[in-house]
């Protein structure tokens, strides 16, 4: 007889549906000749200079644990990157924690933030962690819808809807996934006046702060009274083409990341070696070179969008214009089909992969996300296929 | 060189067939611009020609590759400039480079065969006045050439969908 393991597991957790995302992924992965927009992540391979940093590192022995916070010499690049590049002043020896991804600086800084019961707000539609880490960290989630008439920017309207006097915090994820929308200094200003008075703390996951497209990014945490309430995420994932390594790091005020690194000393331990080796060398070359790496694959990403935005307004779909991260979100609603019988018959009838809005909340509805975090020739063939599908309907 | 005619320049030597209104939107130049900046960099030399990288060792053309490093002489006033130009007009050699070290030229030659590269070699190169001396090395097997890599593919390793 078996153990019937639904008697032990927590049900808060079980309830928890698995990502939407999976669905598509086994049905593609197994059809040959498709083309997938479904990536979410960079299409290039990590520089080999930061590769080799790696190489070299496990070469010369360095098999060793660091510090829980990180190698203080990879914390001392991170500190003068964040400086220069987005004007945030953080102190390497207790204000800058090195994680495995910024998605344990989604964890660490829900489960040091909240009470059961607690509630976060959370912009929809987004990442598909969020909600998920709240509910794991004892926390309600709290959505805000966004819509494609505001260039899905979050209004002062959504939040002041959604705040209760249990409202913690706010996860603000922008340049935003799936939308690819921004937010600019006087959207931040507005936000932040009400996140003040409301008294919120702000989880600012910028992971896609270097592939914004407009305007130079900016953090709201360099608005006034905004640094101490603010836990910035970043990582070198999406900037530094470094998924797989999963390397990322958290900026906050030491009392924030004193308490995040307690759980990560006792969970984690540290980040692993050599991925701080390289993301050392990711970083130090940049401060020499004037981060070229990153320059050059955004001017890449940037001409490919442009490329998709055109494409999608020629096919007679609304397609409002990202300005960051590496996705369009175009919507399909005028074609009469749901966004998930869209992207199933676009993979039966063309083979192309697209991510329903859907599996990024409810607002996503009507819409589709698709990345071209792909080679251009592939991404070509991908829009012919979807011009032909849309054109058929 | 303006923003505009990198781009252009880099879009195209990934891919010489885009056309104009794919590198218009691409820029975000208009077609009139692109279609300008891209004449202008043809009548200034820039681009010399648009061609695709072939992997001739999955034809059935024979073909045999040396590099030739060649000593010479230079010539009062003209420098290597005037035995360089007599090398690179024959046919056989695709390209000639003026090195710094141990020789002066460096060619690429190609042949159909092997007889035909070393007469190329003994009697065309080595008999012009000013060569000095050759040294002849085949290539045996071209791994990665103008920046693209021959052998292998190279598949996409990411996962099919990730959020």
């Amino acid at each position: 007889m078996s153990l019937d393991a639904s008697r032990y597991l927590n049900p808060d957790i079980v309830a928890v549906p698995k990502s939407g995302i999976r669905k598509f992924f086994d049905v593609a992965a197994t059809m040959p000749g498709a083309i997938s927009l479904g990536v979410g992540e960079p299409d290039f391979v990590t520089p080999y200079h930061i590769r080799n940093a790696a190489i070299d590192s496990l070469l010369d022995g360095e098999t060793q644990y660091t510090s829980n916070w990180g190698l203080l010499s990879l914390r001392e690049e991170i500190a003068y990157y964040m400086e220069t590049r987005f004007q945030l002043k953080y102190d390497p020896k207790n204000e800058i924690l090195v994680t495995v991804g910024a998605s344990e600086g989604i964890d660490l800084s829900l489960r040091v933030l909240l009470n059961p019961g607690d509630e976060v707000l959370i912009p929809e539609p987004s990442y598909v962690s969020y909600a998920p880490g709240v509910i794991f960290a004892g926390g309600k989630p709290v959505p805000m819808p966004t819509y494609e008439k505001d260039a899905f920017v979050l209004t002062p309207e959504a939040v002041e809807a959604a705040v209760t006097p249990r409202t913690k915090a706010i996860i603000l994820p922008y340049p935003n996934t799936p939308t690819g929308a921004v937010l600019g200094k006087e959207q931040l200003e507005k936000l932040a006046e009400i996140f003040i008075r409301r008294d919120l703390i702000v989880i600012s996951d910028e992971i896609y702060a270097e592939l914004s497209y407009g305007a130079p990014h900016v953090s709201i945490a360099t608005l006034p009274g905004m640094h101490e309430r603010t836990i910035v995420l970043n990582g070198f994932s999406k900037s530094f083409a470094m998924t797989g390594w999963r390397m990322g790091y958290i900026c906050a005020p030491a009392a924030f990341c004193d308490v995040m690194c307690k759980i990560h000393q006792y969970t984690i331990l540290c980040a692993p070696r050599q991925g701080q080796v390289a993301a050392e060398q990711a970083l130090r070359r940049g401060r020499e070179d004037g981060y070229q790496d990153v320059k050059t694959m955004r001017e890449s990403y940037d001409q490919r969008r442009r490329l998709m935005v055109s494409a999608f307004r020629d096919m007679g779909l609304t397609c409002f214009e990202p300005l960051g991260a590496f996705y369009v979100f175009p919507g399909i609603k005028n074609t009469g089909l749901t966004s998930e019988v869209f992207c199933e018959r676009l993979l039966r009838e063309q083979k192309v992969v697209a991510v329903p809005g859907t599996a990024f909340g409810h607002s996503g509805e009507g819409h589709i996300r698709c990345s071209y975090a792909t080679g251009l020739n592939k991404l070509q063939e991908a829009l012919e296929r979807m011009a032909k599908f849309v054109k058929a309907l | 060189m303006q923003n505009l005619q990198m781009q252009l320049l880099q879009l195209l030597q990934e891919d010489c067939r885009l056309p104009l209104e794919k590198l218009a939107t691409m820029t975000g130049a208009t077609m009139e611009e692109v279609a300008a900046a891209i004449e202008k960099m043809e009548d200034d030399g820039v681009i010399l020609r648009y061609s695709p990288v072939i992997n001739w060792d999955k034809t059935d053309r024979e073909r045999v590759e040396a590099m030739i490093e060649v000593r010479v002489t230079p010539q009062r006033d003209q420098g290597f400039d005037a035995i360089a130009k007599r090398v690179y007009r024959f046919d056989e050699v695709k390209s000639v480079y003026l090195m710094s070290g141990a020789y002066d030229l460096l060619l690429l030659v190609e042949a159909h065969t092997l007889k035909e590269l070393a007469y190329f070699v003994h009697t065309k190169l080595s008999t012009l006045e000013h060569v000095t001396g050759t040294a002849t090395h085949f290539v045996l097997k071209r791994y990665k050439s103008d920046g693209v890599i021959f052998e292998g593919k190279n598949d996409d390793k990411r996962l099919v969908v990730t959020a």
